[in-house]
């Protein structure tokens, strides 16, 4: 196959790198305003506690300081609570229990670096100083921290409107079904996991700045946001900030976001009310451990899932009871993570007829918990390939063999949980993933790693993932409180070149580069001359923003749609030009013809009559060249793939060395195969985090006790491999440019490889992420003692 | 208030700073120079990395005033005359970015790697040398192959394309 030098599928180095590897990236802490003050914020030691008195007079008397705001002045300015935008109706179909979410907190603080109040001063270092002289007199509560027991009586209610803590409990699936399934069963596994909580740590810390003209009586806040027009209608409409015309939200360059820049903070929502009170624009960046606190962290599930099969080892049903933590407060999607993003993925790849989920989610006194890359599916993902994999082993199956024989092999596919799968070839995926990882030579390896005294293991995971998030009348019959289209608008200039403004949002992912790419090869021009226009809710109208896979299926889209309109408006121009009739006029690389003469015109030429409007009457033809568009998708787009592990462990140290990675992914339509393949790194190494490295830890009273990069297992370079990746795309229909998202890829499918590799390695069923040394260590021993007894 | 003097990239620079302001906090605020990230409080994840006298250091962890003297050298002082640092277009080449952020380090951090270790390095040695360079985008594949080829560049070696 060969890869085209331009246009799409061609690997054309990035657009924005330049200011990136020069150090002019412009992020929101390199974003100064004159007058500028520094918030720090006071933040609650405790994780669980009343606030009796907030004395703040020392700090006040302290140099430098401009003002000191807690709760009391937000609710006196009658700003709302922070919010979450995803309704989901208990069993019995009422509501869910959302304890109120304020910016400062209203009398209680429910966790380690809950937001007190806000100190902002002339300098940071002074804000700092002053911080630590707010006396605040607490009456400590006792802490609900373990997910398993924060139900049970007595432990304590975080929220009033949740007695019991339980936020909600919910289900999807046919229960008769599923236990007709289980009845009629020649096998049954059964396991218990958790699935570890995780922290996004983006490189660049959250950070805002709030500033105020009172001339205009606007605000403009610089976060860091993942969607800034999602975070200015949050602003607006529920926490009244001010309308949206008052409000420019500008997200600049951001350093990566990984899920936990979509969300509205209180550090945000604080800076840019506080801008108007202290009549003074006020900058607030998070230092790591901040990070650590207050960021929504990841996953924190507990699971119990059983699989039905039959005598020929066909899967009948999959029935799974989950308890997810969602922290102290409801964070922005944080509802919609366990439910519509987990259970609804409990199919996998695979053609099951039954499947029914339970999910309950409770309130503790630890930070919120939202969608972290991947958001729901990997733990569906984990479910899913565990019980595979364990499954096959139990009946004395080849794990690959046992996924083909379960793999959905006809499209369109609708699972028993939501999904109408449109489009895939698994089987292939898995042949392919096997040769690529040399899975015929594994018997031979794992056979020399013994003789060096360590264990060889391989593992599978055949993931599937709902992206392209996604129709808008799916999302809004299952709870959303919006709808998730994306706009574009393609603005060409008089002499030629084009300034296509998206709703989505690039922390990374290099839409820069992929979108002018698209554009370039659409319109014939070179790529210099396109520029994409993101981040700043003045300049593009409207948008919902970049997670969930969604850039390229729902954001190109709207492009392509855009880009449709401007070579139609654009022939009527050429036709009226060059004096032809529209339909014959042609349009190809770059260039507008007559069909069946010598006449031409170049797209730039076409740009500037259009606007010269010389060659035509107003009555013929408005003038002027920019069209926008909403694109809205049909389905959700599935990529999947088949991610193969192989692992050697050191059964002495218990050290865990992956030692070749594979992986074959169906994303559709590839536009940019460089940086799709360092998207798929990412996730991977991602996911191999959370599998060997990452565990969050809360002490018994909430303290969280990884709250730095010297205590929580972040993944370095020496820590992983280089990959083998390879591709198996069939185009998702749903969408006009076949995309079927890659972003989310690798964090899905790596931990359960990873966890698959260890158990084949191991001989052994049992080991919880992270599987650090330690853990793998005890569970050889755990081995050798049942080896011994035998 | 101390008064501190030092050359940064090139230029002779002065200012006045309290006793406890870092070098990074130097550079980003006084100088502007906001190419130097800061992306942690512990000194592990490297986004700070300048050169000072000729040596790699996170620039988190040091004072202001305690380079008093010093030659530093950062991001921005890397490329010439609109010519590119052969580190800074090895990391173009091969994709050893996406947000940017712990970019700025992993190159400062890259370039002193090559300067200890020589021209020719292999992917382990610059695994353990990034130890102290955290990156949450790329999974360090890119990064390795970046500093791989940059490294050689740096020696005068053309430029190996990134495989396709």
């Amino acid at each position: 196959m060969t890869t085209p030098a331009t246009g799409v599928g061609a690997p054309i180095r990035r657009k924005e790198d330049h200011r990136f590897i020069t150090g002019k990236g412009n992020y929101t802490d390199d974003i100064n305003r004159p007058g500028q003050t520094y918030a720090v914020f006071v933040r609650s030691p405790h994780a669980h506690a009343k606030i009796r008195k907030i004395d703040a007079a020392a700090a006040r008397a302290m140099p430098g300081v401009v003002g000191i705001l807690t709760g009391a002045d937000l609710a006196a300015d009658k700003v709302g609570g922070l919010i979450c935008g995803w309704m989901i109706h208990n069993k019995d179909g009422s509501p869910m229990s959302a304890g109120a979410h304020p910016a400062l907190a209203d009398g209680k603080v429910r966790y380690v670096g809950d937001h007190v109040a806000v100190v902002i001063a002339e300098s940071l270092a002074e804000a700092r100083d002053a911080a630590e002289k707010v006396a605040v007199d607490y009456e400590v509560l006792p802490a609900v921290v373990d997910l398993a027991s924060a139900t049970a009586k007595g432990v304590g209610t975080i929220h009033d409107v949740a007695p019991n803590n339980v936020v909600f409990d919910w289900h999807l699936g046919d229960k008769a079904a599923t236990e007709a399934a289980f009845k009629k069963a020649r096998h049954i596994t059964r396991i218990t996991l958790a699935n570890n909580r995780l922290v996004p740590n983006a490189m660049e810390p959250r950070a805002a700045l709030g500033d105020y003209d009172a001339g205009e009586d606007s605000f403009t806040l610089y976060t860091t946001s993942q969607n800034p027009h999602v975070a200015r209608l949050i602003l607006s409409a529920f926490i009244g900030i001010a309308p949206e015309h008052k409000l420019r939200v500008i997200a600049p360059d951001v350093g990566g976001g990984f899920g936990s820049k979509i969300y509205v903070y209180a550090e945000e929502t604080v800076c840019v009310w506080a801008a108007k009170r202290v009549g003074r624009p006020v900058k607030w960046v998070a230092d790591r451990t901040e990070e650590f606190l207050a960021v929504a962290h990841g996953r924190d599930h507990l699971t119990h899932a059983e699989m039905a099969v039959d005598e020929e080892g066909k899967i009948l049903a999959i029935r799974v009871k989950t308890r997810a933590n969602l922290g102290a407060y409801l964070s922005t999607f944080a509802s919609a993570v366990p439910t519509y993003l987990y259970a609804p993925l409990l199919s996998g790849q695979y053609d099951i007829p039954a499947i029914y989920a339970e999910v309950e989610t409770v309130y503790t006194n630890t930070a919120p918990v939202d969608a972290y890359r991947g958001a729901g599916r990997p733990e569906a993902t984990f479910v899913v390939e565990r019980l595979v994999e364990v499954a096959a082993r139990e009946m004395g199956q080849d794990p690959a063999k046992f996924r083909l024989k379960n793999f959905v092999k006809k499209w369109p596919h609708q699972t028993p949980v939501i999904m109408m799968y449109d489009a895939g070839d698994y089987a292939g995926s898995m042949r392919q993933a096997q040769k690529l990882a040399d899975v015929a030579g594994f018997g031979k390896r794992k056979r020399d790693s013994a003789r060096n005294g360590k264990l060889r293991g391989l593992g599978y995971s055949a993931y599937i993932e709902a992206c392209g998030i996604a129709p808008s009348s799916a999302v809004g019959s299952l709870g959303a409180g919006v709808g998730l289209w994306e706009s574009a608008e393609v603005r060409v200039n008089p002499t030629g070149n084009v300034e296509v403004l998206t709703g989505s949002h690039s922390h990374g992912q290099g839409h820069e580069t992929t979108f002018a790419q698209l554009v370039a090869g659409r319109l014939g021009i070179p790529i210099e001359q396109v520029s994409i226009v993101h981040g700043d809710t003045d300049k593009v109208q409207f948008g919902m923003g970049t997670y969930g896979s969604r850039s390229g299926a729902v954001g190109m889209s709207a492009i392509v749609k855009a880009l449709d309109k401007v070579e139609a408006k654009a022939r009527k121009v050429a036709a009226l030009c060059m004096e032809a009739a529209e339909g014959d006029i042609d349009f190809k690389d770059g260039k507008f013809t007559v069909k069946g003469t010598d006449k031409s015109m170049a797209f730039g030429e076409v740009a500037l009559q259009a606007y010269i409007a010389h060659k035509f009457t107003g009555q013929q033809l408005e003038p002027g060249l920019k069209e926008g568009a909403f694109f809205d998708p049909t389905n959700f787009t599935f990529p999947a793939g088949v991610h193969i592990c192989e692992v050697e462990i050191d059964p002495e140290t218990g050290v865990t060395k992956i030692e070749k990675w594979t992986a074959v992914d169906d994303f559709g339509t590839v536009i940019n195969p460089m940086i799709v393949e360092g998207q798929v790194h990412g996730g991977i190494a991602q996911g191999v985090g959370q599998a060997l490295h990452e565990g969050t830890v809360y002490d018994k009273n909430g303290q969280l006790l990884t709250a730095s990069f010297m205590d929580y297992g972040m993944p370095r370079a020496d820590d992983l491999p280089s990959y083998s990746l390879g591709f198996n795309g069939t185009a998702a229909p749903s969408n006009p440019l076949g995309i079927k998202g890659c972003g989310e890829a690798g964090a899905i499918a790596a931990p359960p490889a990873v966890i698959n590799a260890i158990t084949d390695a191991l001989g052994h069923e049992e080991i919880a992420m992270p599987a650090t040394p330690q853990a793998v260590w005890l569970a050889v021993q755990k081995m050798a003692k049942s080896i011994a007894a035998e | 208030m101390a008064t501190v003097s030092m050359t940064v990239n090139g230029k002779a620079v002065s200012g006045n700073v309290e006793p406890r302001t870092l070098l990074v906090q130097f550079l980003r605020e006084n100088l502007r120079l906001t190419g130097t990230h800061v992306g942690c409080d512990t000194s592990q994840c490297g986004a700070c990395v300048v050169h000072v006298d000729g040596k790699a250091v996170k620039s988190c962890t040091l004072l202001a005033l305690s380079c008093d003297g010093s030659d530093v050298v950062t991001i921005e002082g890397l490329a010439h005359d609109g010519k590119l640092h052969p580190m800074q277009e090895a990391f173009r080449e091969h994709h050893g970015l996406q947000c940017g952020y712990c970019t700025p380090g992993m190159i400062m951090s890259a370039i002193d790697i090559v300067n200890r270790k020589g021209n020719a390095l292999d992917e382990h040695t610059i695994r353990e040398e990034l130890e102290g360079n955290i990156c949450r985008c790329t999974g360090y594949h890119n990064i390795v192959k970046a500093v791989e080829a940059g490294a050689a560049a740096m020696g005068g070696k053309a430029m190996p394309m990134a495989a396709e």
